[in-house]
């Protein structure tokens, strides 16, 4: 019999305390760079100014880095009053899916916020991406619903994307 | 490689947990939509001690002199569910001070703060999975979910793993605290031998003579199941 896990908690209204250390908003390395802004908003819509996002992503060839140095892969960040979060990075390559499938570039997502008992997991996809068509995870979701998690170009060529948690059209989520 | 095995029912919270009342507005109405694991889900990012140069795991010496309270050590093992040590993951840890007041702006508990105690450590655990920490004894501290509501004394815990399907926050309690039955979120969680667990033990072995009290607070990560990627 397996050791039962350990029980999620929330992080609560102080993590920064604990978790500032590590922010990283900034992912340096080699491929085309992207920004990725938006906003968590809570049932009401209203901006929630404790949250904090991680991200997990290949590098610009598809590889998940194995060690700590070079591309990290990683970034956390926390939003501020308005809800607000902003992560810069370089563009995930499209990495291997289950039975000889490609999954199209994206990011994993994670969310902590005060209110939260255990984390949402979900993942962001690129715009304009023929891959996203074929993706095994995205084909997952219902097609009405796809569109929260695939991020929406700006004017200004900056990537949008908002955890909106209830609504028409709240964020998709995924049990991993 | 193989996937990660899924947590068993009633062993994690929901997101919607009407006790705690912040969760009203902060849940998802879906369920979230079941995935398999893929490359994606069981690798993860790893963090070296560089990381930690700005930190470290005696949370009695971040200040210019020694914080008040109760000095604790607060060690354990991180193992996966075969009981396999998990090796050289980060730990991070914040608390509350002895008074029950976080050095935190929107902390506005009528207690005092500590300026010997910011209430913040980090470590990575070796290569038998192990971690220790030395700190205070946090205190309990009120709160606003109900009328006369205080949280238990409790340390929080984030812990990555191997995999980004690993990562976990959580939260250390105490053993004997009365807070206990009356906390909606430690009772977040319908398996009560899962709730239990995560009340740390006291422990002769890790109390320093003249020093300190040990604790001693065990933490399991999902372990690998028996599926490889490839047939998912």
């Amino acid at each position: 019999m397996p050791i039962p896990a350990t029980t999620s908690q929330t992080v609560g209204p102080y993590f920064s305390i604990g978790l500032n250390l590590l922010l990283v908003s900034n992912l340096a390395g080699p491929g085309e760079r992207f920004t990725l802004e938006g906003r968590v908003l809570d049932a009401h819509r209203k901006p929630v100014p404790d949250a904090l996002l991680e991200i997990w992503q290949a590098n610009a060839a598809g590889q998940y880095p194995q060690a700590a140095d070079g591309f990290r892969g990683f970034g956390r960040a926390a939003t501020d009053k308005d809800g607000a979060f902003c992560f810069t990075s370089i563009r995930p390559g499209a990495v291997p899916g289950p039975k000889d499938t490609t999954q199209a570039p994206h990011l994993e997502v994670s969310v902590f916020m005060r209110g939260l008992l255990i984390r949402l997991t979900t993942r962001v996809y690129f715009p304009d991406e023929p891959a996203n068509a074929t993706d095994p995870i995205l084909n997952l979701v219902p097609a009405a619903r796809r569109e929260t998690i695939i991020a929406k170009r700006t004017d200004s060529g900056v990537l949008h994307w908002d955890v909106l948690l209830q609504g028409d059209d709240e964020t998709v989520f995924f049990d991993i | 490689m193989n996937a990660y095995r899924r947590y068993q029912p009633g062993s994690q919270p929901s997101h919607n947990h009407p006790p705690y009342v912040s969760s009203q507005d902060r849940h998802p109405s879906h369920p979230p939509i079941v995935i398999p694991h893929t490359l994606s889900e069981v690798t993860g990012p790893q963090f070296t001690l560089d990381d930690l140069r700005n930190s470290s795991s005696d949370l009695t010496k971040h200040g210019a002199g020694e914080p008040l309270g109760e000095r604790i050590v607060v060690s354990g093992k991180v193992l996966d569910q075969d009981g396999n040590p998990i090796r050289r993951t980060l730990v991070e840890i914040w608390q509350a001070n002895a008074a029950g007041r976080y050095m935190h702006k929107t902390d506005r508990h009528n207690a005092p703060l500590d300026p010997n105690f910011p209430g913040f450590g980090h470590t990575l655990t070796d290569d038998e999975g192990r971690y220790r920490f030395v700190t205070i004894k946090p205190g309990a501290y009120p709160w606003r979910n109900h009328h006369n509501a205080w949280r238990p004394q409790h340390i929080h815990f984030s812990l990555f793993g191997p995999a980004f399907a690993t990562r976990i926050v959580t939260q250390m309690y105490f053993p004997g605290d009365p807070l206990l039955p009356f906390d909606p979120i430690y009772n977040c969680t319908a398996d009560e031998k899962g709730r239990k667990r995560l009340i740390s033990c006291f422990d002769w072995e890790t109390t320093i003579p003249d020093q300190a009290l040990g604790f001693r607070f065990d933490i399991t990560l999902r372990g690998r199941d028996a599926t490889p990627l490839e047939e998912m």
